[in-house]
């Protein structure tokens, strides 16, 4: 099973990784971070198969991908 | 004595850069000045250097900013309208404390003017010429062989204290032919590697910059680049004093208005009268103090130069009303004989007397 | 198990100062890739630009120099002249490289500087503020063209790869865009060959990146993103313009 690493701090909620997932694993979460934005997390690990394209549309290098 | 050789001017400050091992030159045509380019180009190829021959002044100075950043010793040259264009790249050169030398031999202005000889760039070159609080070094020969000279001191300094030098001469003395001694350094090379970029090997990465946004941080960058200037001011200045005891008045000129000025005075002196000669050789720093000094034993000074009236400032400042400034002045278009010369300063004494 | 994505060495661990959904940060991370790829972090010099590109050197491990605004490619020309034996890149956008720029990028490209060059477009000013940029499409509207961009009074967006592709000291010169998945593929290859153009001596490599300013465009991330295959690549087509990979650089 892959394992996705997110660095919620950097996150700024642009939501590009949550539009582009295309297995939907991704959500913007109800809590804050430092930064003040939603960061996003994983809502369904289960689906993720570690393509990787959520951090390569992330601007801003929030996702580690391991598998 | 190594044998003499007849050059022009600006041959010779292509000569000293080539003898400071300067390997880089970035310029853009430009009358009165091409002989540096023209002969740099014929010789550096050859040394392993490069020349290029730049889209604009603007792209020739920015060149000579890269290239200073990486602690290689490099210069541009130009004339006046063109050294207009390099001011942006001079102010950001003194924000990044980036050494390199400028040659400016001046033509005249303001706007395209004309190629004829002036001193009308003063201001520019003493006053920073480009936005914000900086100074860059300012040498300004007087002869062929001190532009040689002084070529080779403008590259010491600039690496010295990582900032701009100008070498400030003029049509007349970049396009006239004097003997000149050629000479090689023999000081090494100021070491950089403390600060230049490299690549970040083996070491921490280096910014080289001028943008500073943090809170005080432009203020604390400002105050350490003056007290940079002060030092400067304190060990660099230099000058010529030829005045004696019971001196009746000390003409001030540098470069090619101090030759004129030299002759007129030579004459007065040889007819008996004691005038003396001040010529800043560094004209930033400007020799206050030691005009100062001579204001405080009354001596009256004539500022004479090519211009309406730019040094003659510096002059006044120095003197700080202690004696009497007097000043001559010859717009670009028009060079003045010793004669009149000679007739301003009589003039002065008549009036003296 | 296997890494399949991670920050790259050469990009410093910090959080960008960029505002969300920017793409600032993603060819950042592209460029910092091929640096790790082709291991010349060590032997790296760049010439930062002006705008919100600035500050590239909090966030490359590498050595940097500021140039002045549009400047880059001249103050990179100095660098590689004096120290062919580093890798030079610049890093502009669109107001800089296409507008005040001008002069030295065309110059650079003509004379066949060895360097790389990575061009943001994102059509519009971004750090002072969105005004109009050489790259506006027509109609848009931004704080210096609030009825929109009229060709008749400001020209068309300017397309440099085109222009630039022309001239024989370039070596490679390549549209890419960074909106999609296979474009982000697209662009870290074109990237990682202008990379190679420079370090195989075949002249100037030149990457446009087609990228949102969602702030500036008063947009938001997703809307902003989705523009770029809507308005932009249909003006500015995306592919590879040039590619010189034999010995015909005279």
């Amino acid at each position: 099973m892959p394992r996705l690493t997110i660095h919620e701090d950097r996150c700024k909620a642009c939501g590009l990784c949550v539009e582009f997932c295309p297995k939907d694993c991704l959500a913007l979460s109800d809590k804050f971070n430092p930064q003040g934005y939603h960061p996003v997390e994983l809502v369904n690990p289960d689906e993720c198969t570690g393509c990787a394209i959520c951090a390569k549309m992330c601007p801003d290098v929030v996702f580690k991908v391991e598998k | 004595m190594a044998a003499k050789t007849f050059e022009k001017g600006n041959v010779a400050i292509a000569k000293a850069a080539v003898a400071a091992g300067c390997k880089y030159y970035f310029g853009y045509p430009i009358t009165p000045q091409s002989d540096i380019p023209e002969y740099l180009s014929g010789v550096l190829p050859g040394v392993g250097g490069q020349f290029v021959q730049a889209e604009s002044e603007i792209a020739a100075i920015n060149m000579l900013l890269g290239a200073g950043s990486t602690g290689k010793r490099a210069m541009t040259s130009s004339s006046s309208p063109g050294i207009s264009l390099k001011q942006e790249g001079i102010s950001y050169m003194a924000g990044s404390e980036i050494p390199g030398l400028i040659v400016n031999i001046q033509r005249s202005g303001p706007g395209l003017g004309g190629i004829s000889p002036s001193q009308g760039d003063y201001f520019q070159a003493t006053r920073g010429g480009g936005h914000g609080d900086y100074r860059i070094l300012v040498l300004a020969p007087a002869t062929v062989q001190e532009m040689y000279d002084l070529t080779i001191l403008a590259f010491e300094l600039s690496d010295k204290y990582r900032m701009p030098a100008m070498v400030l001469a003029d049509a007349m003395l970049g396009m006239m032919k004097e003997p000149l001694e050629e000479w090689i350094p023999k000081q090494a090379e100021e070491d950089k590697s403390s600060w230049a970029l490299s690549g970040a090997k083996g070491r921490e990465r280096r910014k080289i910059k001028s943008l500073f946004l943090g809170d005080g941080e432009l203020a604390e960058h400002n105050w350490k680049m003056l007290e940079h200037y002060r030092e400067v001011e304190a060990k660099e200045t230099r000058v010529k004093i030829e005045v004696h005891d019971d001196c009746e008045l000390a003409v001030v000129a540098f470069g090619s208005a101090a030759r004129i000025a030299k002759s007129a005075v030579d004459r007065l002196n040889d007819e008996g009268r004691n005038i003396g000669m001040v010529r800043p050789i560094t004209v930033w720093p400007f020799p206050y103090k030691e005009i100062r000094e001579l204001a405080e034993k009354d001596i009256p000074f004539l500022t004479v130069e090519l211009n309406v009236g730019q040094m003659v400032e510096d002059v006044r400042l120095s003197v700080e009303g202690r004696s009497k400034v007097s000043f001559a002045g010859y717009p670009p278009g028009y060079l003045p004989s010793p004669d009149e010369i000679y007739e301003e300063i009589t003039k002065l004494l008549d009036k003296k007397d | 198990m296997k890494t399949v994505f991670e920050r790259p060495q050469s990009l410093v661990d910090t959080s960008f100062h960029f505002c969300p959904g920017c793409h600032h940060g993603t060819i950042h991370r592209l460029v910092a890739e091929a640096i790790d790829e082709y291991k010349v972090r060590e032997t790296t010099i760049a010439a930062a630009s002006v705008g919100c590109s600035v500050f590239l050197y909090d966030y490359f491990d590498i050595d940097v120099v500021e140039s002045p605004h549009g400047r880059a490619p001249a103050v990179a020309t100095g660098i590689k002249r004096a120290n062919p034996d580093k890798f030079v890149f610049v890093y502009q956008g669109d107001g800089d490289l296409a507008a005040i720029g001008t002069a030295e990028i065309i110059h650079a490209a003509n004379r066949g500087e060895n360097i790389t060059v990575i061009f943001v477009n994102n059509t519009v000013y971004g750090m002072t503020g969105g005004q109009m940029a050489p790259t506006t499409m027509l109609g848009q509207r931004t704080t210096t063209s609030p009825y929109g961009r009229d060709f008749a009074q400001d020209g068309y967006p300017i397309r440099m790869t085109e222009m630039l592709a022309q001239l024989e000291g370039v070596g490679y010169a390549a549209r890419v865009a960074v909106d999609s998945p296979a474009h982000l593929g697209k662009a870290r290859k074109a990237i990682m060959k202008a990379f190679a153009t420079q370090i195989e001596n075949r002249g100037m490599g030149f990457v446009e990146v087609l990228c949102t300013c969602p702030t500036n465009w008063g947009m938001g991330p997703i809307e902003a993103n989705k523009r770029i295959a809507a308005e932009m690549i249909p003006y500015f087509p995306l592919g590879v313009y040039k590619e010189r990979t034999g010995s015909d650089f005279m």
